[in-house]
């Protein structure tokens, strides 16, 4: 166990390091430079002027030398500076990650316990009317594209039904404090987890179906039945059970996309999340907050994907480690 | 004659006119009440002497003021100095700084805090002070506390047209002096002199700006709290103000097709006035180091083969006027009476025929503006009209970083652009013209390589024009030469709506809209 870690954690940095180093020489093929765009978007800057933002940025320095000095930092826990909005990019990213948790948490438990739910009800209705409403519907929400369901739910319930805000997180200038703030944070992520979640939970209802009516067919299911045990008992302790690793699988894919995934869904419903501050650093060329964002996503990727591994044995106890 | 000493007076003097006239609007001005806005895209910072981007103009332009505003016909108007005086001979100008000025934390605002700015600040930080500064003054003394003096190494008629809050934001000097101004922890809660105050910047989400108690201008502002909302998805942008979440869009935070619908709705005011200063013209700059381009006649063909009406009214939904040549409308010295290039695709093919040029050898490359579909259907159509004409066409797919490259490397065939003209042609137009200015790592420079002495001699003649008519002759010319041989290719003045609800009123008050500070705007309770 321990020299399991051991390795897995010597893998794990590598490929944070990998990933970071890559990324950094992606990012420098992009063409243009903060300095340039700085002066852009100010719509004048002679070239003087981008030279000494440049010069100030450390944009002059050989490539190598950027990335010894980004590496270097980030190894003493340094994030490096924002160029352009001239804040530590560790408080960048500090300020902008809850937000962003607390709507892919959210999303990921609503689609966990939906889709299971979804799943089970299809697989132990098979065939009649709740499995075919059920698998439609799922295949409707597989299929559709994210933005559309965003767009046409805050069409339908803002602007027609009125009974959710559209966006924001919270209601700006209320000043509402302790429990009136988190139910009124919480009815104004009612769409945008909704949103991000109907895709994964159309996914787990299609494998919690497939997956519980292959073990529903497995003999020691069939003794269960002839043991005389309980239909609700057999579904819950030997079918679930027996059918929930493809589900756990997912999930953990899913969990990965915690930090990174929700873009989109920030963006529609100005959630201030930290994926439209990896959106924006990108068009703006802000090298360190993107790779700042980029390695913390890394990080977290990383993180669940050991978790999922040691987590297996529990729910799969054949699994050995590795 | 008209002196600019005259004009100059003739500005301070309207002073008493233009109050008297704004303080009789419908109603009696009611204080309190809460401005919501949106702010798009969010700005990197607040600091308008750090940055010069237009959202940070919009939310700066409440909390940092300038010497000087400019009214919609570009005249002088006072804000932080109260009068101004320019020596006939052009090198000297005194301005007279308003008594009882106070910054945001209490300490007074002096002469030096405008030395600082004019000496140290601006010209480490400002895309267009340093070049003011380089070429024409000489030295800048606080004579008393309330008084700045400005000595000019040689005249420069466009001087008193750079001292709005975004060409010229004082900043506290005591603050700043002596630090290194970018990474100053002060960056993240300015302090200016405006009628409001930072309060707090939620990322991501909004910025909250309160009323000045202190502000200068006895009982100003109205309004008790602004809101400038972050929404980054356009769509979300026309629901919020549908809803009331906001009451004001600024051109440019929804999409053209959805104006019209919001400006029908009922208690909805629009306008396009408040953009004078920045008169923001949209122009086909070819690259002229290609040879196809060289020809001027190739260059009046593409103009004529272009329905510039077309391209305003169904592409951009009337946000805009067809140009008539390289001044926009509402610029100073704009000349109209110069050569016009109508929309006339047989004259274009004529035109293309009798210069003998194949043009199916001349492959070229359009690189757009990527800021979305309306741009997107603009290069589309310019790119249908050049195959008509007989281009080979492909469009140069660029995000905004991009762009900015191919521009600065002039590594471009045919591209768009458009430029702030900034209140005087010596400041916004003559730039994309002078042969010296072609210089890497800028879009805002003579990018196409324009090469025509006399036209650089207009120009600085102009510039350095001591009285009115002189300069508007010397504009006049040059303009008829520019008209004459179409280095670029002027498309339209841009137009920029904004939407509010009519309980707001006072909104607009001068030729830079919506950056002046809102200290007489007020909300009907």
């Amino acid at each position: 166990m321990m020299s399991f870690t051991l390795q897995r954690v010597m893998k794990a940095f590598v490929v944070i390091l990998g990933v970071v180093i890559l990324n950094f020489f992606l990012i420098k093929m992009a063409p243009g430079d903060p300095a340039v765009i700085l002066a852009g978007e100010a719509g004048s800057g002679d070239p003087q002027f981008v030279e000494r933002l440049r010069a100030e940025f450390g944009l002059d320095q050989p490539v190598l030398v950027q990335l010894w000095n980004y590496v270097s930092g980030v190894l003493r826990g340094d994030l490096g500076f924002s160029y352009r909005n001239q804040v530590p990019v560790l408080d960048l990213i500090l300020d902008r990650l809850p937000a962003t948790l607390l709507l892919t948490g959210a999303a990921f438990v609503f689609s966990l316990v939906t889709g299971i739910l979804f799943g089970v009800l299809a697989a132990r209705n098979r065939g009649n009317v709740l499995d075919s409403i059920i698998t439609t519907l799922a295949l409707i929400f597989y299929a559709t594209p994210l933005f559309w369901i965003a767009l046409m739910a805050v069409l339908l319930f803002s602007l027609n039904l009125g009974w959710v805000p559209p966006f924001d997180m919270e209601t700006i200038g209320a000043g509402y404090t302790g429990w009136r703030r988190a139910l009124d944070i919480a009815h104004h992520m009612i769409l945008p987890v909704v949103t991000l979640g109907l895709f994964y939970t159309a996914i787990y209802t299609r494998l919690t179906r497939a997956s519980m009516l292959e073990v529903m067919g497995l003999d020691f299911v069939k003794t269960a039945r002839a043991k005389g045990v309980p239909k609700r008992r057999i579904i819950r302790r030997h079918v679930l059970r027996n059918a929930i690793l493809p589900v756990f699988t997912f999930a953990s894919m899913q969990a990965g996309q915690l930090v990174g995934g929700a873009i989109l869904t920030e963006t529609v419903f100005a959630w201030p999340g930290i994926g439209r501050l990896m959106f924006d650093a990108l068009m703006q060329r802000d090298y360190p907050v993107l790779l700042g964002v980029f390695l913390v996503t890394a990080i977290v990727v990383v993180a669940i994907n050991f978790i999922a591994d040691l987590l297996y044995r529990f729910v799969d106890p054949r699994i050995a480690i590795a | 004659m008209t002196r600019w000493a005259a004009l100059a007076l003739a500005g301070a003097a309207l002073l008493g006119g233009a109050a008297a006239a704004q303080s009789a609007p419908e109603g009696e001005p009611t204080p309190g009440g809460t401005l919501n806005m949106i702010v798009q895209p969010e700005p990197p910072m607040l600091i308008t002497g750090l940055n010069t981007q237009g959202p940070t103009l919009y939310v700066g332009g409440q909390i940092y003021e300038g010497l000087l505003t400019y009214g919609a016909d570009l005249a002088p108007l006072p804000q932080l100095a109260e009068s101004w005086e320019a020596a006939e001979d052009g090198l000297t100008y005194t301005f007279h700084l308003q008594e009882g000025v106070n910054w945001h934390d209490g300490q007074p605002f002096t002469a030096d805090d405008v030395v600082f700015a004019a000496e140290e600040f601006l010209v480490e930080t400002h895309p267009r002070w340093r070049l003011i500064h380089e070429a024409y003054v000489e030295d800048v003394v606080a004579q008393d506390d309330t008084t700045v003096v400005f000595q000019m190494k040689k005249p420069f008629s466009a001087f008193l047209y750079g001292f709005d809050m975004s060409s010229f934001p004082i900043m506290p000097a005591h603050i700043y002096q002596g630090t290194d101004y970018r990474t100053n922890p002060a960056n993240s809660t300015p302090v200016g002199t405006g009628p409001f105050k930072f309060d707090e910047w939620q990322r991501g989400s909004y910025i909250h700006l309160v009323r000045n108690e202190d502000y200068w201008k006895e009982g100003r502002p109205y309004i008790d709290d602004l809101y400038f909302r972050v929404i980054p998805d356009a769509a979300s942008r026309a629901i919020a103000f549908e809803q009331g979440t906001v009451d004001l869009l600024r051109g440019g935070d929804v999409e053209g097709f959805t104006i019209r619908g919001l400006s029908e709705m009922p208690g909805v005011e629009t306008t396009t006035a408040g953009w004078e200063y920045f008169s923001p013209q949209m122009f086909l700059q070819p690259n002229l180091r290609q040879e196809v381009f060289q020809n001027a006649d190739i260059r009046k063909a593409i103009y004529h083969a272009l329905d510039r009406d077309f391209i305003v009214n169904a592409i951009f939904f009337g946000q805009g006027t067809p140009s008539t040549g390289p001044f926009a409308a509402s610029m100073l010295f704009h000349d109209p009476n110069v050569t016009q290039y109508p929309f006339d695709m047989d004259a274009a093919k004529e035109l293309v025929a009798n210069s003998g040029v194949d043009l199916s050898q001349h492959p070229i490359r359009l690189l757009g503006l990527p800021y979305g579909a309306t741009w997107d259907r603009m290069t589309e159509y310019v790119k249908q009209q050049l195959e008509e004409l007989g281009f080979v066409v492909s469009i140069q797919p660029v995000d905004a970083g991009g762009w900015l490259q191919a521009m600065g490397n002039f590594d471009f065939d045919l591209a768009f652009s458009f430029l702030y003209q900034y209140g005087h042609p010596a400041q916004g137009v003559s730039r994309i013209y002078y042969s010296d200015n072609q210089v890497r790592g800028t879009h805002a420079g003579n990018n196409g390589g324009y090469e025509n002495p006399e036209v650089d001699a207009l120009f600085r003649k102009a510039a350095d024009a001591l009285t009115e008519d002189e300069a508007r002759a010397a504009y006049s010319q040059v303009q008829q030469i520019l008209a004459d041989e179409v280095p670029v290719l002027w498309m339209f003045d841009m137009l920029n709506t904004t939407i509010y609800r009519d309980k707001i009123h006072n909104l607009i008050r001068t030729g830079i809209g919506l950056n002046e500070p809102m200290d007489d705007v007020w909300i009907a309770q």
